[in-house]
């Protein structure tokens, strides 16, 4: 059957959400919103992902996370990256964005508020640590290519920012 | 459609971002901040990641054991079909940037019409990639204008740069004849139709950042058609080196 989003069988759905993103472990690849169409023919699985960044190294240990995964639980399966739809930060639930913020990642704004905050030095984006919006972007580019660099003017910590990606 | 035709036209995409990404990835820690070095080998990685998605489909039009290594790695200077412009040195940040501006400006816009490509792959390339392109053009504009417009040392290397980089820029805008029969047979952008909008944005960037646009004739450029300086050589022996010293070796 070619299962949609909705439908997934539970232990099918089970399985997926024990596969989290490699850099950011708090966020599964469900929550993330890169599972695009799953196909379940008996023991077998078909799983399509759609890469966040293009160039992200970590959808390859995605792809192999979800086989692994699938394995351990007696079934075989095989991933394919789809180009299209294109991954939008729109993608990721609101419980992912809850568990990005708990994790110490701001997650992403509007894209208004997102163009707001990275050009032209709207403080916007609240503080993982205290909650303030006095913040700062230190840089367009943080420490993975999904990423923003701030620092918080009120209590001094620095925190990434998801960028919001349309 | 004329895969051959096709598997050219992905090329001279391919080999612009590859050739580009391969000149920022060269900076990674020497970047003259930490987060300008972060931020060049971000862009690196988004070029990469947009050159692997065209290889793996031109690999997948050549049919057989063709992957996407073989056509990065086993191709020599005259089969590379990169423009100018993306191959010049590093020979400092001015220079980093105005290559990486000038390029960006260009990427962008050609990416917008491709989106609208009949050949449904590269036009879902483009949607993707075109995402990633926005943050390069912020960035990259940005610095033109901080560095354009400021210290009167700064304002000098980057005029410096600008002069010794603008002559390169017609090239981009001047359809190959790959690129001319891709449009002709409703894949390929209208690259000429680039012209405008690129000089528009070139020019009042460089105003803003109070910077001269150079009077100087454009240089003889045909890049996109397999004719380069001896940048792309140097670039080559160190981007392909392990596969010539090892055929199809593995990691």
């Amino acid at each position: 059957m070619v299962a949609t989003l909705n439908n997934i069988p539970t232990e099918v759905q089970r399985i997926l959400e024990t596969v989290t993103d490699p850099e950011i472990p708090v966020l599964t690849i469900v929550d993330l919103g890169v599972v695009n169409k799953v196909e379940i023919h008996n023991k077998n699985i078909y799983v399509e992902l759609i890469p966040t960044y293009t160039g992200c190294p970590a959808m390859d240990v995605m792809q192999a996370d979800v086989i692994q995964a699938f394995e351990k639980a007696g079934y075989t399966a095989k991933t394919k990256l789809v180009l299209s739809p294109a991954w939008t930060t729109d993608r990721i639930t609101e419980k992912g964005k809850a568990a990005l913020k708990t994790y110490g990642i701001a997650p992403p704004l509007n894209a208004i508020a997102d163009k707001a905050a990275l050009l032209d030095g709207g403080k916007v984006v609240a503080c993982t640590n205290c909650g303030s919006t006095n913040t700062n972007l230190v840089s367009q580019f943080g420490s993975t290519a999904c990423k923003a660099l701030f620092k918080c003017l009120d209590c001094l910590e620095p925190f990434d920012y998801f960028k919001c990606l349309k | 459609m004329d895969n051959n035709l096709v598997y050219q036209y992905i090329l001279s995409l391919g080999d612009n971002a590859m050739i580009l990404g391969h000149r920022l990835s060269e900076l990674c820690g020497h970047g003259p901040t930490l987060e300008t070095d972060i931020a060049l080998t971000n862009i690196s990685l988004d070029l990469f990641g947009e050159v692997r998605n065209y290889f793996q489909y031109a690999a997948a039009l050549k049919g057989g054991d063709c992957t996407e290594d073989d056509i990065a790695h086993q191709r020599n200077s005259r089969q590379f079909y990169n423009c100018i412009l993306v191959e010049q040195a590093n020979i400092d940040f001015a220079y980093v940037i105005t290559r990486q501006f000038l390029f960006d400006v260009f990427h962008y816009l050609n990416l917008t019409q491709l989106q609208n490509s009949t050949n449904e792959q590269l036009s879902a390339i483009a949607k993707k990639s075109i995402k990633e392109t926005r943050y390069h053009v912020r960035f990259s504009t940005d610095w033109i204008k901080r560095l354009g417009d400021g210290t009167e040392e700064s304002h000098q290397k980057m005029q410096t740069a600008v002069n010794d980089l603008y002559v390169y820029t017609e090239e981009l805008y001047t359809p190959s004849a790959t690129e001319t029969a891709a449009f002709e047979a409703g894949f390929g952008t209208n690259i000429a139709s680039l012209k405008e909008p690129f000089l528009n944005k070139v020019h009042q960037t460089l105003q803003e950042a109070s910077l001269t646009i150079p009077d100087l004739p454009q240089r003889y450029a045909k890049g996109k058609s397999g004719f380069h300086t001896e940048q792309l050589d140097y670039i080559l022996q160190e981007f392909q080196y392990m596969q010539k010293t090892f055929p199809n070796m593995q990691w």
